[in-house]
């Protein structure tokens, strides 16, 4: 069976396109399991609920770039909130307990969000509504722009982590944190300023992801099991891993979705991960460790 | 300025320190010598807050400092070079210097004096700027070390094993650094294993034993005694 080369193409841009979106999600749950060794699976509930607040905030105000910022900054601080309430106390224990606290504070926002919003998905107006022809199909503009806005924002987390003092402070306690505090660098602060930036992108993900699939209460555990999926074979706590390692899976996921059904194509991912923890439990996409 | 008395420390379960009492006055170079695993680093680790005592007091410039943060002590003035020097192996040799340097009260004048005084007593470091910290050799790597706490202007230095595994070239170049922190008044609490350098750097020495201060002497004392040192050191 011969596939279109058409096709192919097409699917390469949904790859892309649905990988910038995951990677932005990943990015956050990769740097805060590097600093902190805890792996957020409420993570991709932070996801559900910058998609409700945004969808509440163009509701009332119409504007899809406002909904944009308010839901990044509302669930950055609700972030910095949960961390250190719930996780800052947890650090440095064994890791089965931020596992618990975090698939517990998962069920938490789950439930809030039904109670809040309901059970019927929310659909996000998107800010771009025309098409161009891609071959035969009619794709819509807002696909290319949730790509391109996904890699402005982790293109700015990385000029951030790169050449800004508290990226420094980032990269240093996440290379070692005790050092990193004998240097005078409040690693709590840290560990809760990285939890808010990671959660603030997941939510930026939300609303970018709403036009495209509406929000429930739960998407989050896709985006959760997806993101994690990938942090493990980017190699955990890798940022570029995780980036290149979101594109990877998407892309096989989309060529995937030519043979089989999209929802049986969610399996090559799985098989990934598994022979990625066989066979390179450290990542693919980080240099072999010496 | 800083004093440790009476302080036991235990790490789980095994008690390291048994009533260690130390001390070192302002601008002072103090040694510490002793066999390997006799808590000369876990003294070190207690003063910079890294392990609680769990008994015994920790004062420093008179006030209580036990169980501080450590991110706290080293704003206090209190600065640690480790043992393991502890680059930070990803970030460039300028962003080491930069963990110490990005903080409040640094102005961009003062930031370019203390960088000029670093990169004079280490021409090397100015060479490797934005060379990755992983990639320097070992004497580099503890010279960055070392010029990474200077820039926090400490009031005193934990300097824990400084010439360990160095050629006797560095070493020389690390009793050059001493000599000159101490003629500007910085406190140093030097742990070695070399004798000769720690007798020479030292005003005071102390000895410990198995988690206690076996001894305690003036440098010049030691010099002239030998058999001190053998007592303990076997040496």
């Amino acid at each position: 069976m011969a596939i279109p080369l058409e096709q192919i193409l097409i699917q390469t841009i949904n790859g892309i396109v649905n990988g910038m979106i995951l990677a932005l999600v990943a990015s956050g749950l990769t740097l805060i399991f590097g600093i902190m060794d805890v792996v957020n699976f409420a993570h991709g509930d932070l996801v559900m609920l910058g998609g409700f607040v945004g969808a509440t905030t163009i509701a009332t105000t119409g504007n899809f770039w406002l909904a944009l910022l308010v839901a990044a900054v509302v669930i950055a601080v609700f972030g910095a909130v949960l961390q250190a309430t719930t996780l800052r106390p947890l650090i440095g224990r064994d890791p089965l307990t931020t596992i618990l606290a975090t698939f517990g504070i998962s069920l938490v926002l789950q439930k809030y969000a039904i109670w809040q919003w309901g059970p019927s998905a929310r659909r996000i107006q998107e800010p771009i509504t025309g098409n161009f022809n891609l071959f035969y199909l009619q794709y819509p503009w807002y696909r290319l722009l949730t790509a391109v806005l996904a890699a402005a924002i982790i293109g700015a987390l990385y000029l951030f982590l790169r050449y800004g003092k508290y990226g420094i402070w980032i990269r240093a306690t996440t290379q070692d944190r005790v050092m990193a505090q004998a240097m005078g660098i409040p690693a709590p602060l840290v560990h809760t300023a990285v939890f808010a930036i990671g959660a603030g992108m997941a939510a930026a993900s939300g609303v970018l992801f709403g036009p495209l699939g509406g929000v429930t209460q739960n998407i989050g555990l896709d985006f959760t099991l997806r993101a994690f999926i990938v942090v493990v074979v980017g190699g955990m706590g890798n940022l570029g891993g995780s980036i290149l390692a979101s594109m990877f899976i998407s892309l096989l996921e989309a060529y995937a979705a030519l043979i089989v059904s999209p929802a049986q194509a969610v399996i090559v991912s799985f098989i990934a991960l598994i022979l990625t923890l066989l066979f390179r439990p450290t990542g693919l996409f980080v240099p072999t460790p010496k | 300025m800083l004093t440790l008395d009476g302080v036991h420390t235990y790490y789980g379960k095994s008690h390291i320190l048994h009533g260690v009492s130390i001390e070192v006055k302002p601008g002072e170079v103090v040694g510490l010598l002793g066999r390997n695993g006799v808590g000369k680093s876990t003294t070190l680790k207690t003063v910079m807050g890294l392990i609680r005592p769990s008994q015994g007091t920790v004062t420093f410039e008179g006030r209580s400092i036990g169980g501080m943060a450590p991110h706290h002590l080293a704003h206090l003035g209190i600065a640690w070079v480790p043992e393991e020097r502890r680059i930070f192996r990803l970030l460039t040799v300028m962003e080491n210097l930069r963990t110490g340097l990005d903080r409040a009260g640094v102005t961009e004048a003062k930031r370019k004096t203390m960088l000029d005084k670093i990169y004079a007593s280490f021409p090397v470091l100015a060479e490797r700027q934005n060379q990755a910290g992983g990639t320097l050799s070992g004497g580099e790597q503890q010279m960055l070390a070392i010029a990474r706490a200077m820039m926090l202007e400490p009031k005193i230095i934990l300097l824990d094993e400084p010439t360990e595994g160095l050629m006797p070239r560095m070493v020389g170049q690390i009793s050059e650094i001493i000599r000159v922190l101490h003629r500007e008044g910085v406190a140093i609490l030097l742990v070695e294993q070399n004798v000769p350098l720690t007798l020479e750097a030292s005003s005071r020495v102390y000895i410990m034993e198995k988690g206690v201060v076996r001894h305690h002497a003036p440098a010049t004392d030691l010099r002239a005694n030998h058999a001190v040192i053998h007592q303990y050191l076997g040496i």
